[in-house]
């Protein structure tokens, strides 16, 4: 078939998200729920949720100037985007965010900038990848007029 | 709703089950609306817990279930759960990314009926429609609960005299639709007795007196129960009685301000001999009036009342029924229903008798909590109802029962407002003087109790509803008891007596069936056992009954339920009579 070797490309890159720990269960899930009525869900999904997550990160950053620091709101910040991270899967980020929350609750200031710039760097990564991996499956769903894969 | 559950979605239940979601995550939102999407529920979402509150409030009987995420900018999830458990009853379900224990009891002991964590799978959500369910069933199996005790109080001949528990239990609450068709089948078994606390007048007394020791806004379980200073009373046992306590102030405030507004409509003019729809369900105003005889049944038949087609006299069978109704959502069991009718039945015996067998026939198997039972159980009544004569003197009584049922019914969506008003019933049970009032002489102690319980049970509003109308009652009870009703009066006999004693207000009986109601865990209650309401059916009974029906409806009948209570709600098949 034409689209074949772009399917499996495509089919090669969604599989190496999860094998690098990108993506978890959660993802597969979104992608069940995709269909004929919601073609793009999945990528809709994570375009609402780089927006929000976005906002969150602004608000981290201005949290991480203050002196002293305000763990509780933090924390709160935190807690959002680990929410919205869960939400389609976002495995590595996911964790970044919890280990952010454990040193909120330990109120260690260092750590908390730590593991928020291991997080912005995960996140940063998933997006590019993630993005990427939607495009090359639009392409393949447009040449093969077939579901994509997964 | 008259009806209730007759809701379009019932035959494809729990497909088209209306689900309001609340997060503040718009990824999340957008997330769970596909989800529940593709489980052919109804689905709406929003962004703040304020915004769903009103959405609910706007349209009562809108949503059957509400998801809620535990984190919100504007309120706390936890208080939203609250609030809509107290205020429209409906089943909540609690989302988290925190799976913390602490956090999971925090909504569990705030009413949640489950807690999810995120990430949530479809799977967990296909089944969200087993609480709406259950408590459906619940509600039923409370309402026959009630009646069993009730039934039991009249017998037990304790000195009900004046504790006429009014068992204006309003089954209406059933409005759960969709569930009456489908769930029928699984009504039949109640072998799950589940141990419930039996809230007596006494106890409830208590209860309120911690409650307004404390201060209705501070209130809390806890508190409650260590000012109550009963040992073997549970922390979950006031929580519960607490939370149908709530509800029934909002209802009684709603209550009296419906009245203010009827002023009294049904009431003047009970045609004891008016069967007619009026009580079924939502006809419930009517029935108020003939149902005065009712009010008998109120003790026992509330259950059917849910159903038009009894109309009027069985208004108080309607209460009655709707209690039982409630308890005969378990349609599976016709059995229940027989007794409930029955029980009402010897409320209402009064008259016909007879017509109470055909009620167990018709009951219809699915009725699960709706209506179809009860309906029959509701004829029945009507027949029995026909009180009229010696008793459509008792239909002002019965109204008054009614009236509060009704009125809470007449707006399900009113009684899902309920705002807790805080109307203190603590210990006086406003509603006391509307019985005072009516039965003047002899109903007196009556009074309170009957208007507290309609206005609780009668609520056809939800299931909750159910519960908490309980409580009121309680307090009812015991004000107009002041002899000491004893709630735990199960014996119908007792009511009998009472009732022959004419002379006595015996409201007992009605008021036993209150407070057979009330005490039981409404929740739990596990009715469903035949009942064994067949003893009302003492003619003798009748005879006496009517007297303080006659009573108090000569004299100022303050039926405020028949009026005022529109009893629409109660139409929904408590029973209005």
């Amino acid at each position: 078939m034409e689209g074949s070797p772009l399917l499996r490309q495509v089919a090669h890159q969604r599989q190496a998200l999860f094998d690098e720990g990108l993506l978890d269960e959660q993802f597969v899930q979104l992608e069940e729920l995709q269909d004929r009525t919601n073609p793009n869900f999945v990528e809709e999904i994570v375009t609402t949720y780089y927006q929000d997550t976005s906002r969150l990160i602004l608000n981290i950053e201005q949290e991480l100037e203050r002196r002293p620091l305000d763990f509780g709101r933090l924390d709160g910040y935190v807690y959002q985007f680990k929410g919205s991270s869960t939400s389609f899967g976002a495995k590595k980020v996911k964790a970044e965010c919890s280990l952010f929350r454990e040193y909120c609750r330990a109120g260690n200031g260092e750590g908390c900038m730590r593991t928020f710039q291991q997080l912005k760097r995960e996140y940063a990564t998933l997006k590019r990848k993630l993005e990427a991996y939607f495009q090359l499956a639009r392409q393949a769903r447009l040449t093969q007029t077939a579901s994509p894969p997964g | 709703m008259e009806n209730g559950f007759s809701s379009p979605r019932s035959e494809s239940f729990p497909a088209g089950l209306r689900v309001l979601v609340v997060d503040d995550d718009p990824t999340w939102l957008k997330i769970l609306e596909k989800m529940l999407k593709k489980c052919a529920y109804d689905v709406t979402t929003c962004h703040l817990a304020r915004e769903a509150l009103n959405l609910l409030r706007e349209r009562k009987d809108g949503y059957d279930i509400v998801i809620s995420d535990v984190n919100m900018p504007d309120m706390d999830g936890f208080k939203l759960l609250e609030h809509v458990g107290l205020e429209m009853d409906l089943p909540v379900i609690m989302m988290s990314v925190d799976g913390e224990t602490s956090k999971v009891m925090k909504g569990v002991q705030h009413g949640a009926c489950d807690y999810l964590l995120k990430p949530i799978r479809m799977k967990e959500l296909r089944n969200i429609w087993q609480h709406v369910f259950r408590k459906k069933i619940h509600e039923i199996r409370d309402i026959e609960h009630e009646n069993i005790d009730i039934i039991q109080m009249s017998r037990n001949g304790s000195d009900l005299d004046d504790g006429h528990m009014y068992c204006g239990e309003d089954f209406n609450s059933k409005k759960r639709k969709d569930f009456d068709k489908n769930d029928d089948k699984d009504f039949g078994d109640h072998s799950t007795k589940k141990h419930r606390v039996v809230w007596s007048v006494d106890l409830h007394q208590k209860f309120v007196k911690a409650v307004n020791q404390i201060g209705f806004d501070k209130v809390g379980p806890k508190k409650i129960l260590d000012l109550m200073n009963v040992p073997w009373l549970t922390r979950e046992n006031v929580a519960s009685h607490l939370q149908k306590y709530r509800l029934y102030l909002s209802r009684l405030q709603k209550e009296n301000d419906l009245k203010a507004s009827f002023g009294g409509i049904k009431h003047s003019d009970f045609p004891p001999k008016d069967p007619a729809a009026s009580y079924g369900h939502q006809s419930s105003i009517n029935l108020n009036q003939n149902d005065v005889a009712n009010g008998y049944q109120f003790c026992g038949s509330n259950f059917v009342a849910q159903d038009a087609e009894t109309k009027n006299n069985e208004g108080d069978l309607k209460i009655v029924s709707e209690i039982k109704r409630t308890l005969t959502a378990d349609v599976s069991d016709p059995q229940k229903m027989r007794s409930s009718q029955s029980f009402s039945h010897s409320f209402a015996s009064l008259e016909t008798e007879a017509s109470y067998p055909a009620f167990d026939s018709t009951n219809p198997p699915e009725f699960s909590w709706s209506e179809n039972p009860e309906t029959q159980i509701k004829k029945e009544h009507k027949t029995h109802l026909q009180l009229e004569d010696g008793y459509s003197q008792l239909p002002p009584h019965g109204q008054q029962h009614q009236i509060p049922i009704n009125q809470l019914q007449s707006d399900p969506a009113v009684t899902s407002v309920l705002s807790l008003t805080g109307r203190d019933m603590s210990g006086s049970i406003e509603i006391k003087p509307l019985f005072n009032e009516c039965k003047s002489k002899n109903v007196s102690h009556v009074s309170p109790t009957e208007s507290a319980i309609d206005t609780f049970p009668i609520q056809t509003k939800s299931q909750l509803i159910n519960h908490q109308s309980f409580e009121p009652i309680s307090t009812v009870i015991s004000s107009m008891k002041p002899q000491g009703f004893n709630l735990s009066i199960t014996d119908l006999e007792s009511c009998q007596r009472n009732l022959t004693s004419a002379s006595d207000p015996n409201f007992a009986p009605i008021n036993e069936d209150l407070t057979v109601w009330l005490q039981g865990d409404y929740y739990t209650m596990n009715f469903g056992q035949s009942i064994d309401f067949i003893d009302y059916d003492d003619p003798g009974f009748l005879a006496e009954v009517p007297f303080y029906l006659y009573d108090p409806l000569t004299s100022d009948f303050q039926c405020p339920i028949d009026s005022t209570t529109e009893c629409p709600i109660v139409d929904q098949g408590l029973f209005i009579a």
